[in-house]
């Protein structure tokens, strides 16, 4: 898919999504080794979009299993069609019970979710398992036959093996011990608040029009907020989204007030914006 | 790939395995594919390649950080450039932190540790010193310096002036960072890598030793608490799931069975009531073990909501409540010690912890506190001050109990040295050595109640 860690890059970048070295190289692996990518980090910081930028650059078909508390094996891989079924039985009175029996276990009657579509598919397929940590520890066991051989077991048709590899990329917020098992199957990604320098470029870039001025004195504040050691540090989804709040209300600099009037954007505790406030001499404006 | 990198590979590997990073054979064979795949060009994205291939999750990668720059150096030997003496060092440093120019930093790193770290003479006893070099550099005294030389160029001017002086003190520490690991690679040089990995490589957060750890590892401790106490937490309800199918309730299904002829053809399960268990914590909140009940407490309290009531009582010599201290959102774990020492009685009329005082004094006054409902924690050294243990209170408290647990931040090897009363308490009620989080972590599902 890749020819260089470069090639990655700058294939992502000009798909909108700016990775940082460690992104890159870890992608670039991903795809060469044949393995699927965990990635980790905090919410909001383009776990997802990595995911969805793949899938667009690859030019491949994006499919995508939302990981839930309760999810289970026929949300996950298949289910059989029983409306379908039953009425293919009452529909073919005169055959023996065999042939129906055989009839309808058949791929016609096998509704394929995101698992099985992606490994059956022959097309160029990136697949998402998002959040995996909100799935429960049997829905990880299922997984584990799928991401080391790439097969899934249907009892009725036998085991369906991937005939093109999908890119695997699993998201996951750590707020749930993934076990070992499915650890080692995967390269490991950690994705943490990017650098300065990076950010401004992810503000620029998403947030058009932005002076660069603000933007980077956008990107300080957020660099200084995080440092505070707060419940919940912005992450860059609310730096983006500060940045563009301050440009719908036609502030051209920060100052106290806009700062006080606006912390709400990217701090979403009560005691974080009081601690923020304090800490950035806000009340004294 | 040549057999050089090949060792190289495997040298790290067991780096790693001997801090506690489980790496299997298939991660090793994983990475030297990565290491072929990604070339030895650029020295950045093999350390992203290795660590990628080689470790499972955030919390490892500081100790292989330091690994990895033994093992692959960013350079060999002495610097090309003779280095130049101390304020020129100085005035050099001062420009490239204005300029937060990172690829100049650790240039001068280099230099410094080449210029001004070096000691003794005789082979065996030489070395180099991250320590001295900052001592003789005092990069932190540049602070007014560049400050003002980034305002008079006007780098920063309005809103973000105010950060200026905090960023530039992140970039210092970020250079006394890269002092500290080029210190390490040329000692490392001398007396061989594979010493220097097992000696000279900070643990993982989860093993640091509670009662030696730092201003900044305990930062990073705190920050360990949060995904803990919700890994405790999974773990904690499944196990009350479990606990909830409870066992036969042989007189209903009995009375059940009449229906059909005296066959207990329905087995009827006895119905738990759910009832959350009650925890009160005694800790020791003296100097030495401060770190280690700040923790556990924060701890407690991220878990609260497992519990129908948490209490949490400090002493040194003499014991109060701080429940109250630690509600949740209250608590700033930077300053929660200094709080209960300022805002709880827990010092009498000399500020060394006496166990036997504290613990006779919560017998007395707070034994409401504790039911046959309560689990008791205590958390601290047993350290008494050569005073009387007051064994009596213990028992006392550990009757009134459902039960009692006595965590030990210091090894077992020192139970009972000088004025450690750890023995005679042990005797009474059951004491665990609780050196660090993952010590922690592991006793506390243990032994916390379902």
């Amino acid at each position: 898919m890749f020819t260089s860690v470069d090639d990655v890059s700058a294939r992502l970048a000009r798909s909108g999504y700016l990775a940082s070295p460690a992104v890159a190289t870890t992608v670039f692996l991903a795809d060469r080794l044949g393995k699927p990518l965990l990635v980790e980090g905090p919410a909001g910081v383009g776990k997802t979009e990595l995911a969805k930028a793949v899938a667009e650059v690859a030019r491949a078909r994006l499919v995508r299993l939302q990981c839930y508390e309760g999810v289970d094996e026929s949300r996950a891989l298949y289910e059989w069609n029983h409306a379908k079924q039953l009425l293919r039985i009452s529909a073919a009175r005169d055959e023996t019970w065999d042939e129906t029996r055989t009839d309808i276990f058949s791929e016609e009657f096998l509704l394929p979710r995101p698992l099985l579509t992606a490994i059956r598919g022959d097309e160029p397929t990136v697949l998402l398992i998002d959040e995996t940590d909100k799935a429960d520890v049997e829905v990880e066991g299922l997984l584990l036959e799928v991401l080391s051989d790439f097969q899934i077991t249907v009892p009725e048709l036998g085991t369906v093996t991937a005939a093109r590899r999908p890119f695997v990329v699993l998201t996951s917020n750590a707020s749930r011990e993934l076990s070992e098992a499915l650890r080692r199957r995967c390269l490991f990604l950690h994705i943490g608040f990017p650098e300065e320098e990076l950010e401004r470029r992810i503000v620029r870039l998403k947030v058009p029009g932005i002076g660069a001025a603000l933007a980077e004195s956008v990107v300080r504040v957020v660099g200084a907020l995080r440092a505070m050691d707060l419940r919940k540090a912005p992450s860059v989804a609310e730096t983006i989204d500060w940045a563009r709040t301050l440009l719908a209300l036609g502030a051209d600099a920060l100052d106290e007030d806009v700062v006080r009037e606006t912390l709400g954007v990217i701090l979403k505790h009560q005691d974080d914006i009081l601690k923020a406030g304090a800490k950035l001499d806000l009340d004294a404006g | 790939m040549s057999a050089e990198v090949t060792d190289r590979l495997v040298g790290l590997v067991a780096a790693l395995r001997a801090h506690g990073v489980r790496v299997g054979t298939g991660e090793t064979v994983d990475a030297a594919e990565a290491a072929a795949a990604l070339g030895f060009a650029d020295r950045g994205l093999l350390r992203e390649g290795l660590a990628a291939t080689l470790l499972h999750s955030a919390g490892q990668r500081r100790v292989f950080d330091t690994v990895f720059d033994l093992y692959f150096p960013h350079g060999v030997g002495a610097p090309q450039d003779e280095a130049g003496d101390r304020d020129d060092l100085r005035d050099r440093l001062a420009a490239a932190l204005a300029a937060d120019d990172e690829a100049l930093l650790a240039r001068l790193a280099i230099e410094a540790v080449d210029g001004l770290g070096g000691y003794g003479s005789s082979p065996g006893s030489d070395g180099w010193s991250s320590h001295q070099t900052l001592e003789r550099l005092r990069p932190q005294t540049l602070l007014a310096r560049v400050r003002d030389d980034v305002r008079a160029r006007g780098g920063a001017s309005g809103f973000a002036d105010r950060l200026l002086e905090d960023e530039i003190r992140r970039r210092i520490e970020a250079f006394r960072a890269l002092v500290a690991r080029e210190a390490r690679r040329r000692v490392a040089e001398r007396r061989g890598r594979d010493e220097i990995a097992r000696r000279a490589v900070a643990p993982t957060a989860d093993r640091v030793d509670f009662l030696y750890a730092g201003k900044d590892r305990l930062a990073e401790l705190r920050r360990t608490v949060q995904p803990l106490a919700r890994r405790l937490a999974t773990r904690m309800a499944a196990r009350r799931r479990r606990a909830a199918r409870g066992t036969i309730d042989l007189r209903r299904t009995l009375r059940g069975s009449l229906s059909t002829g005296g066959v207990p053809i329905r087995p009827v399960l006895r119905r738990r009531r759910p009832v959350r268990p009650e925890l009160v914590l005694l800790c020791d909140v003296s100097g030495s073990v401060s770190g280690f009940s700040d923790f556990t407490m924060l701890l407690v309290q991220a878990l609260h909501d497992q519990f129908s009531k948490v209490r949490v009582f400090a002493f040194v010599n003499r014991i109060d409540e701080v429940t109250r201290l630690l509600e949740h959102g209250a608590a700033d774990p930077g300053g929660l010690g200094a709080r209960i020492r300022a805002e709880a009685a827990v010092t009498g009329h000399h500020g060394s912890s006496d166990y036997g005082m504290a613990l006779g004094e919560f017998a007395e006054r707070h034994g409401a506190a504790v039911g046959p409902r309560t689990t008791v924690f205590v958390l601290g050294d047993a350290r008494t001050n050569m005073s009387d243990p007051n064994l009596p209170a213990v028992r006392e408290i550990a009757e009134r109990a459902r039960r009692l647990h006595w965590l030990n931040p210091e090894p077992r090897s020192l139970w009972g040295t000088g004025d450690s009363a750890a023995p005679e308490y042990a005797g009474l009620v059951p004491m665990h050595e609780c050196r660090n989080a993952r010590q922690l972590a592991e006793l506390t599902g243990r032994l916390l109640p379902v």
